[in-house]
């Protein structure tokens, strides 16, 4: 923390975005891991994930963002019965 | 009901308090009932049907949501009001701390009432000094036209720069509350100049530039705003202070940080919070007529505690007794009794000064028991003992 005599009143966070700049997934005990094989590409796991770490491109599910994933496993119950395509791992160590 | 601003208009303190809110014009108004403020909404919410305030009128399912809205819409940028009593304050009290916290400027008018059990509606300042630690800046009022002129002077010392924190504007239930007073009122354009307009620093609603309200701090910045937050209620002194010169200037009515009465070359002194105070410098007049030297300190702000200034003025003074009509079942007295006792250690010669505790739940505390007190200074002023430290009075 730079100055804390200049910290803002009440605890404000004076600007937007910057929960991209807090590391959540430090306390991480589980991983989730994606089976490209099985995965449709429903996007519902980028819709429920709580720390928006899901990480699209074109339309399509590419993987996780490791820094915010908090290993919560939403996105695993989440993924439709029928595919079932994220497994959590313990994370090693 | 039409009322006059010109000359003397006869309110009861509820109703003064809804006029001043109906001047002052606040965004929002998130409100509960509960006896005896009561009447302070019921009268609001006449001006709000009619049209005569913009304010937002929230009727909520309790005083803890009451607070949760203050808060809420405050973060929104809005000016907040509300009022309450007694158990409605307590249940408040989680709310209270994160008013106080997040820098709100919210104004609320607590008519003091005694907290359960045993359950009572009349006076005492059980609720008010339950929520003493609670970061809020507090102002007692002795009269229906203190508490007036306290709320509007109430919003300027919250929003000050310098202060940013939530002010309670405290006055003796059903006592002045529902009593009818004389009293003078601003015209709104003299109340609406005074207060000016509320610019909040940050609001939610600027989409412009987000900001969030409410984020978790932990070791390594807790510590510093708790730090910020106490200096800037040590900063509400001197501000209560100009709030005061400013409004005496302008209305000519002028109140301090205490009011000091027949104390210059008093022996004796009582040291007496709102509506009781009146009862004590009766006493005081009655005692002077017998040549007896005693006098009265009524503190108007007892948060922050003005602890120096309460030292000075009581520097010359033999024996004091602090009367609370509060307990703060600590065994030691009643909560302004510690203060002001604390206050006057730094005195190199100090008084002696007893706690006595009165008028709990609405007891009648009458010109002879203030004199009795008197009486019982003036033996410890001319013998230096203290027989009773401390005890209740009045029952
Ligand atoms: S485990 Fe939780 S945080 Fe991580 S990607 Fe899945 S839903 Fe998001
Ligand atoms: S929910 Fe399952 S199937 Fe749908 S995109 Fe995510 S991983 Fe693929």
């Amino acid at each position: 923390m730079e100055n804390k005599k200049e910290l803002p009143l009440g605890g404000v966070i004076p600007r937007g975005g910057t929960a991209h700049e807090y590391s959540t997934g430090g306390w991480r005990k589980l991983r989730p891991v994606v089976d490209k094989d099985k995965c449709t590409n429903c996007l519902i796991c980028w819709v429920m994930c709580p720390d928006s770490a899901v990480i699209t491109q074109d339309g399509k599910m590419v993987g996780f963002d490791m820094e915010h994933c908090k290993g919560c496993g939403i996105c695993a119950v989440e993924c439709p019965d029928k595919v079932k395509a994220i497994k959590m791992e313990e994370e090693a160590g | 009901m039409a009322i006059s601003t010109k000359g003397q208009t006869g309110l009861t303190g509820n109703t003064a308090i809804a006029y001043a809110m109906k001047q002052i014009n606040p965004d929002v108004c998130p409100a509960y009932p509960i006896t005896p403020s009561t009447a302070i909404i019921e009268d609001f919410s006449s001006y709000v049907a009619d049209g005569a305030v913009d304010t937002e009128l929230i009727t909520v399912e309790s005083e803890h949501s009451a607070m949760s809205a203050c808060i809420g819409a405050a973060a929104a940028g809005a000016r907040v009001m509300t009022a309450t009593s007694a158990q409605g304050l307590a249940l408040m009290w989680e709310m209270l701390y994160i008013a106080s916290g997040m820098r709100f400027p919210i104004v609320i008018a607590n008519v003091n009432r005694a907290l359960s059990a045993p359950i009572n509606i009349h006076c005492d300042h059980s609720d008010s000094m339950g929520a003493r630690d609670s970061g809020w800046v507090q102002l007692y009022s002795e009269t229906v036209q203190e508490a007036y002129d306290n709320f509007i002077q109430a919003v300027r010392i919250a929003e000050n720069e310098k202060v940013l924190l939530p002010v309670m504007v405290c006055f003796d239930g059903f006592i002045t509350s529902h009593a009818i007073e004389n009293i003078s009122l601003l015209d709104d354009a003299e109340v609406r100049e005074f207060i000016g307009e509320y610019k909040p620093r940050h609001h939610l609603l600027d989409t412009d530039n987000p900001v969030t309200y409410g984020a978790m701090t932990l070791q390594d910045t807790y510590i510093e705003f708790k730090r910020q937050q106490s200096q800037a209620m040590s900063r509400a002194k001197d501000v209560v202070t100009e709030v005061g010169r400013e409004f005496a200037g302008k209305f000519g009515r002028d109140y301090g940080l205490m009011e000091t009465y027949r104390l210059d070359d008093a022996e004796a002194a009582i040291v007496i919070l709102n509506s009781a105070a009146g009862t004590t410098k009766v006493a005081a007049d009655e005692l002077r007529k017998q040549g007896k030297k005693v006098g009265v300190l009524r503190p108007r702000l007892f948060r922050p505690f003005p602890f120096k200034e309460m030292a000075d003025a009581l520097k010359n003074v033999k024996a004091v007794a602090v009367l609370d009509r509060a307990d703060s079942m600590n065994g030691f007295g009643g909560p302004l009794f510690n203060e002001v006792r604390s206050a006057l250690y730094e005195l190199d010669t100090r008084p002696r000064v007893i706690s006595r505790i009165y008028g709990l739940g609405g007891r009648d505390y009458k010109v002879k028991d203030a004199a009795s007190v008197f009486d019982e200074l003036l033996k410890i002023s001319s013998t230096g003992k203290v027989e009773t430290l401390q005890k209740y009075i009045t029952l």
